[in-house]
């Protein structure tokens, strides 16, 4: 039973892990054709990966490694509640939403708390700007997430995706239209792509929180992302997109993150206190209208 | 002083597995001094397209492996780049563009510029030209990829062997207790 659970782990972090990376260099790509160039080979990411964790790296306390660890494992132990297409690491737990907003942050709190012990002050000005920008998108998202559970009364993906089988018609996607639409913008924000992307901010903050990190530091910072990317484009599938199989469920998700970056590679970067009060206002009434269009329906 | 040589440092056994990954993924850290500059954001973006052999610009000295001196180098330049070198993390590598840190080109005779930078940090290419056009810096770069291939781009080695003699050079220029024009050279 134990060894059961144990290799169902490991299949869902190494998924994640593994087609995170993927969609990382597809989007690569993906990017790079719309600036009309080629870029390098789509498994671009895992030669970098690699790379970085052959590198000598260097760390400023051992607050830094710990927190590192943290946040990468706060993400992977956000992922093994997700459903994977119809895969559940723990098939008793059944994708609870609660949880998995609850854990999502452990993710970025861990990395705060790393990069605040490099010591370099960009660092905590990048994480300042992550964290409020997060205050900004969490009020989208969690409204939508909400009316979901208002809508399936159970906040379990599992029964969120259940009542989406059958059709097209079924998905939510249809049904609640303007949710979906402040759910895209909220996952902008949480990808931190373009417009909201003032807490990496290259030429402004020098890419702020990984300003210090190095070589396995930075390829774990790597490995958050990816499946980060895996983790968030895949709760806003099986919340709006109907989850599906296994292959119909790594389709969506790469339909989404491509939308996401076909939208940043347009746009320039908000200050980030533009950016906490856009997200406050035109997503969130979005969503909110949704909400009250609902509440008279019923 | 004995010296230890690009041949003695050769790479070997699990690193040069490793070469393979590092020479298809290099990001580097162009350091904006000199004219070189203005070859660079065409070389990155689409009309020449560096990213095809997975290369990018990156924002710190920690996160990099290839730095680029982009041009001459003034001493008080000369030591941030110091700084910044010792920075980055091995394995590291430097490439230097145009002819002005390869004999001080136009600024030879100038008093506070540099050179030759090879005697402060080891550089492991250098690209001639006034200023070296994009196809030229990409002809560099796989040029250096080769190198790392190989097994032979190793300056982070000589740097750490031979750190004596670079540390003597950078003093010779760096460490002056009297005004550059007032005459009193000893």
């Amino acid at each position: 039973m134990m060894n059961n659970y144990i290799v169902r782990f490991l299949i869902g972090s190494l998924t994640s892990i593994i087609l995170g990376l993927l969609y990382m260099g597809i989007g690569r790509k993906f990017i790079a054709r719309i600036r009309r160039c080629y870029a390098g080979p789509f498994y671009q990411s895992f030669i970098d990966v690699i790379k970085l964790f052959s590198k000598h790296s260097i760390s400023h306390h051992w607050i830094m490694d710990f927190g590192i660890m943290m946040g990468f494992s706060g993400i992977i132990a956000t992922v093994i509640f997700l459903p994977i297409g119809n895969f559940y690491v723990f098939p008793d737990m059944k994708g609870n939403l609660i949880i998995i907003m609850y854990f999502m942050t452990i993710g970025y709190l861990g990395m705060a708390m790393g990069v605040s012990a490099s010591g370099n002050p960009n660092s905590p000005i990048g994480i300042g700007r992550a964290l409020a920008l997060m205050i900004g998108y969490e009020i989208p998202f969690a409204l939508a997430v909400i009316l979901l559970i208002f809508a399936n009364g159970s906040s379990l993906l599992y029964n969120i995706i259940q009542t989406q089988q059958g059709s097209i018609y079924n998905w939510n996607l249809l049904k609640y239209p303007f949710a979906f639409i402040g759910t895209i913008i909220a996952l902008q924000g949480m990808l931190g792509e373009q417009p909201f992307d003032a807490m990496i901010a290259p030429a402004e903050i020098a890419s702020g929180p990984m300003v210090e990190l190095s070589g396995k530091f930075l390829g774990f910072g790597f490995l958050q992302h990816a499946s980060q990317i895996f983790l968030e484009t895949g709760i806003i599938t099986a919340m709006f997109l109907g989850g599906g199989t296994i292959i119909g469920f790594f389709t969506k998700q790469l339909f989404l993150y491509l939308l996401t970056l076909s939208i940043a590679s347009v746009f320039p970067r908000f200050r980030f206190e533009d950016g906490v009060k856009f997200f406050w206002t035109i997503p969130t009434s979005f969503v909110l209208f949704q909400l009250i269009l609902f509440l008279i329906k019923r | 002083m004995e010296l230890y040589s690009t041949k003695k440092l050769k790479d070997e056994g699990f690193e040069q597995i490793l070469n393979f990954f590092r020479k298809k993924s290099l990001w580097m850290l162009h350091y904006c001094t000199g004219c070189g500059a203005v070859e660079l954001p065409p070389t990155m973006t689409s009309r020449w397209d560096m990213e095809r052999f997975g290369m990018g610009p990156m924002a710190t000295p920690r996160q990099a492996d290839l730095l680029l001196i982009t041009g001459y180098l003034s001493l008080k330049s000369l030591k941030r780049v110091i700084y910044t070198y010792e920075q980055m993390q091995n394995p590291k590598w430097v490439i230097a563009l145009g002819s002005c840190p390869i004999n001080g080109g136009i600024y030879y005779d100038s008093y506070s510029v540099i050179n030759r930078l090879a005697l402060y940090i080891p550089v492991d290419l250098s690209i001639e030209g006034c200023m070296p056009r994009p196809e030229a810096i990409i002809e560099g770069f796989i040029k250096l990829m080769k190198q790392i291939e190989n097994g032979e781009a190793v300056g982070y080695k000589k740097y750490q062997e031979n750190y004596k003699w670079y540390k003597q050079n950078q003093d010779s220029v760096l460490k002056r207790e009297f005004p550059v024009l007032s005459g009193e050279e000893k």
